[in-house]
């Protein structure tokens, strides 16, 4: 691999569990649902994938137990703001409180093991164009299963009648209502989906990226996601677009630095967070995007039905 | 199951006792679970609940670590009243600190009545400077206020470990990413002599007071609690959303300001690249708890500051790991923001046979 | 709400704290059962595999070696901030010897201290020190020589990369003797350094490894805590140096050896000066020669020659004939620091602010 193809590579590494994360939280804020609790369930997925791959020896374990561990830990917030109408800004920050102190209870006896290597993809591989092989084969599969995730959200939103449900549920709760569909119920399930997904992205990093459990290792992972959600205007192909964006800047400063050019390391560290807001800036001057696809009843609270 | 029916009007009587109900939920199930855990349950709510307030220095840095949290809560309430939506008080919280915290090596050794209140006009005036950039953003071009103030916490971060580790480095330090220990005419002075607590604490009581005052008496707070109603009614009501919005952010980042020199002026003492510990963040959850009333914040900022002062004890007390605090504050969290539903809704369970 | 409910209220809660302070005063009962109480504070969660990892080894051995006669106490993920001072002071009250183990608790240690002249303190890798406030730091840096060493004689591609979190003399020191060291075996080395500002982010760390291996490194060195970049290494089939603790379990292959911070020799000793009535307020800077820095068995993939090169690198720092900062050593921009055969101070090391003559990069000023 040269330089070109291994900065690549690692920035489609870097974004893949921002690309989980943000994909399920699009969902979830699509039905109208602001669930600040990413960083939470993350943290779980991490812990729990890990804990059963190294009980079970089977990634494929570990991949389920994320799915449902985040699903559980987005279960309770989905209780309290859907059934018990609680702030949905509050009690996102209280799940990422409550995430990160009950991973770091359960992987208590986990730290210090450490994981093979996951396993790649091997089944496409086309020897005579090897750049196009390194760029777009040799990733493991949970790479794919995550781009596959994001053009089925794509196709799911748009395209099938639970996808217009759902933003119809999203964008004016009341009439959803009154066309007689359960609003909490498929908030929960919105919820429940952003969970799974969030699991997800903390299992490609417990599982993939660095193969070990520490504690706090999403670092933050879970607030870029939400970055990223809206930075795509909430739109499903855009999330893949803002997450390889801000993991290519991440990537690249650290090149950049490893070159060696003289500029303090710090400035550097800020050049995601800068570029992120005037990438935003330059978004929200388009005002009617912005209306058409942003969900009007976000982190609006509902209460009629059952 | 179960069915809400909205209240005609808030129920007095659930607005005291929710906070004791969910206070006796999660004793129950943290009890449970200590227990799962293997510890007594009895002497870990003691530890946690009743110990720290049964010393005088307990009770003084309960003071210390419940001021930063209340000021900054009583901020940002006034911009989720109205909508507005700063998420980067941790941020602001930092600059605040910065600037103050420059000024005050910038005039040391200078000795002087007038210096404190200058450092902390400077922690102020930082704070909505950095408070301002969203604002600006969200009223000029509308950009998600959200992220703006959440992507510059980071920025702030990094911006004080740049100052600290270069400019404002002690030059006595060795090079060491620590500045000089202030001067004491740019200290707070302390409340209570032999702990901690200072005059910042006084200050947290007269902003409570001030914004109960302003949030029911004043017009601002009128237009700032029909802003988040319904922007209709604001425009009938003559203050544009954009200036709502000013007032929120320019206000939140003046308190979040204030705070952070407060923190670096009163217990620290100097400026440390960690001084950004979360309060920010913590400051929201007890904006929310207390129902962005000012009173409530009052209590749910001693609550949360028991919380974390009760969970050091647990761990030197009793050796449970720091995570088991973050469970038990999650659960306790969780249960407070689940019962008050029933300030404004009453519980009808459903008949199964109709 | 009515305004003459809210201002009884207070009113009330007024008078209750007014009544409750006259009946707490002065109420701080120690309690001697004449065990011997350690305490130790982190800065991270115990489970950080680094730093807070080896104090906390450290700390079962003063358990281990003493049994009864001590009790010890931990208090993890501290921020050096507000909460340093109130969590060393809840110790104070009831421990006869506290080690607060990381730099940004030096000021809070020493406000403590003065507070509780009875209580013995021990400050990680400070230099303000009293009368019951000792500091201890480990020379990492005769360790980053005898890492240098290997890494120079090891890359193939004449590329080491080297992860380093905080521009703080500590990490600046490590560099530069690992630059040295390496380029005594080596001449055409090359140092790429990528600064990541935090101590720990096992994401961050491993996607730096990456492009450090990406850009040609072969060998990665790293100052961050987590055995992430060990991780990578190991994936991507290059070597690489264990930080704080033995990190083979992350890079059975790519591991050549680890720096360990080995501070139970030092925790056990200063607990037998507290048990038999003999402590007094010191400066220590333990190296190879205390056995505070230590390495890992170094691998089998390492050549006896260098192997032996090491071996009598650490002879000569241990016997004192070898110091790895010895001139002639010129400032990265060509000034002279050392003069030929001039040995560093121990003061230049503690501030050093500098990369020496042939790293690229800069360091804030």
């Amino acid at each position: 691999m040269d330089l070109f193809e291994a900065v690549f590579h690692g920035i489609i590494i870097a974004s893949t569990p921002l690309v989980f994360a943000a994909i399920g939280e699009l969902v979830v804020e699509k039905s109208g649902v602001l669930n600040l609790g990413v960083e939470g369930m993350m943290i779980i997925g991490a812990v729990c994938s890990f804990v059963v791959t190294i009980e079970t020896g089977s990634y494929v374990y570990g991949v389920i137990a994320a799915i449902i561990s985040g699903s559980i830990a987005a279960s309770l917030f989905g209780f309290v703001t859907q059934y018990f109408l609680s702030n949905q800004v509050a009690s996102g920050l209280s799940l990422t409180i409550f995430g990160l102190g009950m991973a770091a209870l359960i992987g208590q006896s986990y730290t210090g093991l450490s994981l093979t290597e996951f396993p790649e993809l091997n089944i496409l591989t086309l020897n005579n164009i090897p750049i196009l092989n390194n760029i777009l084969f040799s990733y493991d599969y949970l790479v794919y299963v995550s781009i596959f995730l994001v053009f089925a959200v794509y196709y799911f939103l748009n395209k099938s009648k639970f996808g217009l449900i759902l933003k119809a549920v999203g964008d004016n709760h009341d009439a959803a209502y009154s066309l007689g569909y359960s609003v909490k119920r498929i908030r929960f399930f919105a919820i429940l989906f952003g969970g799974a997904c969030a699991g997800l992205g903390g299992c490609y990093l417990s599982l993939v990226q660095t193969p070990f459990w520490v504690e706090n290792m999403t670092s933050g992972r879970g607030w870029i996601a939400l970055v990223i959600v809206v930075f795509s205007v909430w739109r499903p192909l855009w999330i893949l677009v803002g997450a390889y964006i801000f993991g290519g800047i991440t990537i690249i400063q650290l090149h950049i630095q490893g070159i060696g050019i003289n500029i303090e390391s710090q400035y550097l560290s800020m050049l995601p967070y800068i570029v992120t807001i005037f990438v935003l800036v330059f978004i929200s001057t388009n005002k009617r995007r912005l209306t058409n696809n942003s969900p009007a009843c976000l982190n609006k609270i509902f209460n009629a039905d059952l | 199951m179960f069915k809400l029916e909205p209240r005609n009007e808030q129920s007095l009587f659930f607005v005291y006792f929710s906070p004791f109900i969910s206070v006796i939920m999660s004793i129950f199930a943290g009890a449970v679970m200590f227990m799962v855990l293997g510890e007594n349950p009895v002497e870990a709510m003691k530890i946690i609940f009743i110990n720290p307030l049964k010393s005088l220095f307990g009770l003084s840095e309960l003071m210390v670590k419940a001021t930063p949290l209340i000021i900054i809560a009583i901020g940002l309430s006034l911009g989720f009243k109205a909508g507005v939506w700063n998420i980067g008080a941790e941020g602001q919280y930092t600059i605040g600190a910065l600037c103050s915290g420059s000024l005050a090596l910038a005039l040391y050794p200078i000795s002087g009545f007038w210096v404190l209140p200058l450092v902390l006009i400077a922690g102020i005036i930082g704070g909505s400077i950095w408070a301002a950039i969203p604002a600006l953003l969200k009223t000029k071009f509308n950009t998600h206020e959200i992220l703006v103030s959440l992507m510059l916490t980071y920025v702030a971060i990094l911006l004080l470990s740049v100052m600290v580790h270069g400019p404002l480095r002690d030059p006595d330090g060795f090079n060491f990413p620590e500045s000089r220990l202030f001067h004491y005419s740019a200290l707070l002075p302390i409340l209570i002599e032999g702990t901690r607590a200072h005059i910042g604490t006084i200050f947290a009581l007269i902003i409570v007071f001030g914004a109960y005052v302003i949030m029911g008496k004043h017009v601002i707070g009128y237009q700032i609690r029909v802003s988040g109603e319904s922007s209709k009614a604001l425009s009938f009501s003559g203050y544009s959303k954009k200036t709502i919005i000013w007032i929120c952010f320019l206000t939140s980042g003046a308190l979040a300001g204030i705070a952070g020199a407060i923190d670096i002026t009163g217990p620290v003492g100097q400026l440390v690249p960690s001084i950004p510990v979360g309060y920010g963040f913590t400051g929201i959850i007890v904006a929310f708890l207390g129902r962005l009333n000012p009173v409530g914040i009052l209590f749910s900022g001693i609550l949360l500051a028991l919380t974390y002062i009760g969970g050091e004890a647990a761990q030197i007390k009793m050796s449970l790991p720091s995570a088991i605090t973050g469970v038990f504050q999650g659960m306790l969290l969780f249960f407070l923001l689940a019962t008050d539903v029933l300030v404004n809704y009453k519980i009808k369970l459903k008949r199964f046979f109709k | 709400m009515s305004k003459k409910f809210i201002g009884g209220l207070l009113l009330a809660i007024l008078v209750g704290l007014a009544f409750y302070y006259q009946a707490i005063k002065g109420e701080d009962v120690v309690i001697d059962d004449g065990v011997t109480k350690v305490g130790f504070i982190y800065i991270g969660p115990i489970g950080d595999m680094g730093w807070s990892y080896e104090h906390d080894k450290a700390r079962l051995a003063v358990e281990a070696e003493f049994g009864d006669q001590v009790e010890t106490t931990y208090v993890e993920s501290v921020p050096e901030s507000q909460d340093a001072e109130r969590v060393i002071t809840e110790l104070a009250q009831d421990h006869d010897l506290i080690f607060t183990t990381s730099f940004g608790y030096m000021n809070p240690t020493l406000k403590v201290a003065e507070a509780f002249p009875n209580v013995k303190f021990e400050h990680a890798t400070g230099y303000k020190r009293n009368d019951n406030t000792s500091i201890y730091s480990a020379r990492f840096y005769e360790g980053r020589h005898l890492i240098g060493l290997i890494a120079g004689g090891m890359t193939k591609t004449n590329t080491i990369g080297y992860i380093a979190s905080f521009p703080i003399p500590e990490v600046v020191r490590g560099i530069n003797a690992a630059y040295l060291a390496a380029i005594s075996v080596n001449p055409t080395v090359e140092f790429k350094v990528i600064w990541l500002n935090t101590w720990f982010d096992p994401g961050k760390e491993a996607d730096a490894a990456k492009a450090l291996i990406d850009q040609g490194a072969d060998v990665i060195m790293q100052h961050t805590d987590s055995p992430a970049a060990m991780t990578v290494a190991e994936q991507e089939g290059v070597y690489a140096f264990g930080q704080a603790s033995d990190m083979i379990a992350y890079g059975p292959n790519a591991q050549l050896t680890s720096i360990i911070d080995n501070w139970a020799p030092y925790y056990i000793l200063r607990t037998k000066d507290i048990i038999d009535g003999t402590w007094k307020s010191t400066d220590t800077w333990g190296g190879i020669d205390s056995g505070m820095v230590e390495l890992a068995k170094i691998s089998d993939k390492v050549p006896t020659v260098i192997k032996n090169l090491v071996e009598q690198a650490n002879e000569g720092i241990v016997n004192g004939t070898l110091h790895p900062f010895t001139g002639p050593i010129n400032k990265q921009d060509g000034s002279v620091w050392l003069v030929e055969g001039e040995v560093a101070s121990d003061g230049d090391l503690l501030g050093m602010a500098f990369y020496v003559e042939g790293i690229d990069g800069m360091l804030p000023n």
